[in-house]
């Protein structure tokens, strides 16, 4: 992706407030039908101690953070968090494929650094990311989105957090962005 | 009436079935706003593109208003809904480390997905990332076990917290996200003045 490119062609997307009604629409039909908020953090965490229990099945019986997934008749993905997830890909690449963004395999930087570091910061944000949100009891959408949406305490403070510390650290990794 | 899954009117066998089709209208609408470009995502801390605070607030206040009215037609006992429990010390924590984690990677994690879903390597690393940051915390889970279940508040609400009903804070929610959407516009506008592109 130079800085041609993507002026030139411009990327459609919906108009955000019709993005926004849809969200709301699906967290409002989601908490009606299952009485819980979507997700995505949890079905990682499945995936971690699935691993975990094949690689280092002795580590898993003896941490009670992994071995309270683990330890029943099913595998950890077979949770409702795991389904929901991959439908997070699947929906992904069929708005996708009906406004034309799926192309070949890329790395999207700003033009001011390089492909590896924006792999690096990436890596390490997503290690961040999946740290913090265990601690945060849910990531962007099960804690600030659907904690917030039925007012719950902890996800106006997830919410708070999590984007207050970005305003906070922004100027930090500017030239990542900007 | 709802929620249908707690009241047992919709039964076990089409749990994971209705986790996928949710899940795809959810990855669809995060895709269609946007939110497959980590740059997208980022402008809402830079000024270039607010379209976070767009679709966020905008999600945030319908589902909030909705939830009020599906109450106060007796279609959804909101006694009934899980409601996201309170570690007050740790969840503060998560949420600082997970802005950094935003910051520096661009993405969270459902965004992740439709990144990679749309051929996205920096979508895949990130998560990759999340996947290991994880690890490190499940495996270092004993070492910090007492601080993750301390300030324990339980599954509490906004109203429990400080006894004002649901519908105040919805109200100021919605008047907060009107003036974040105005005033938002405004600094967008002097921002994208110095840029050559804004939206990716």
């Amino acid at each position: 992706m130079n800085i041609n490119q993507s002026t030139d062609n411009e990327p459609k997307y919906i108009n955000p407030y019709l993005g926004g009604v849809l969200l709301g629409l699906l967290v409002l039909i989601t908490v009606f039908v299952t009485g819980r908020g979507l997700g995505a953090s949890g079905a990682i965490k499945s995936t971690v101690v699935a691993t975990a229990k094949v690689i280092m099945p002795a580590t898993v019986k003896s941490n009670s953070y992994m071995n309270s997934v683990a330890n029943s008749e099913h595998s950890p993905m077979y949770t409702w968090l795991v389904f929901e997830s991959i439908g997070i890909f699947v929906g992904g690449l069929l708005s996708g494929i009906i406004f034309g963004r799926v192309k070949k395999f890329r790395i999207e930087h700003s033009p001011k650094i390089s492909s590896k570091t924006r792999l690096w910061f990436a890596l390490g944000g997503g290690m961040f990311f999946g740290f913090g949100s265990q601690f945060g009891r849910g990531c962007t959408s099960g804690a600030a989105l659907c904690g917030t949406a039925t007012f719950a305490f902890g996800g106006v403070i997830v919410l708070f957090a999590i984007f207050g510390t970005g305003y906070a650290v922004a100027y930090f990794f500017r030239k990542l962005w900007i | 009436m709802g929620p249908l899954f707690p009241n047992g009117i919709i039964t076990g066998e089409w749990d994971f079935v209705i986790a996928l089709l949710l899940g795809i209208i959810f990855g669809f609408v995060l895709e269609a706003s946007g939110f497959s470009s980590s740059r997208n995502i980022t402008g809402v801390f830079y000024g270039y593109n607010f379209v976070v605070i767009r679709v966020f607030f905008t999600a945030v206040i319908v589902a909030m208003v909705g939830m009020l009215y599906f109450d106060y037609f007796g279609w959804l006992d909101l006694s009934k809904i899980f409601i996201l429990p309170t570690f007050l010390s740790p969840m503060i924590l998560g949420g600082v480390i997970m802005g950094v984690g935003f910051i520096m990677g661009g993405f969270c994690p459902g965004t992740s997905f439709t990144a990679i879903a749309i051929g996205k390597l920096d979508g895949l690393v990130f998560a990759i990332g999340l996947f290991l940051g994880i690890f490190v915390f499940s495996l270092s889970f004993p070492l910090f076990e007492n601080f993750f279940v301390s300030g324990n508040m339980g599954n509490v609400t906004l109203t429990d917290v400080t006894g004002i009903s649901a519908a105040w804070f919805a109200m100021a929610f919605t008047v907060v996200a009107l003036a974040a959407f105005w005033g938002t516009s405004i600094i967008e506008k002097k921002i994208r003045k110095n840029m050559t592109e804004h939206t990716f």
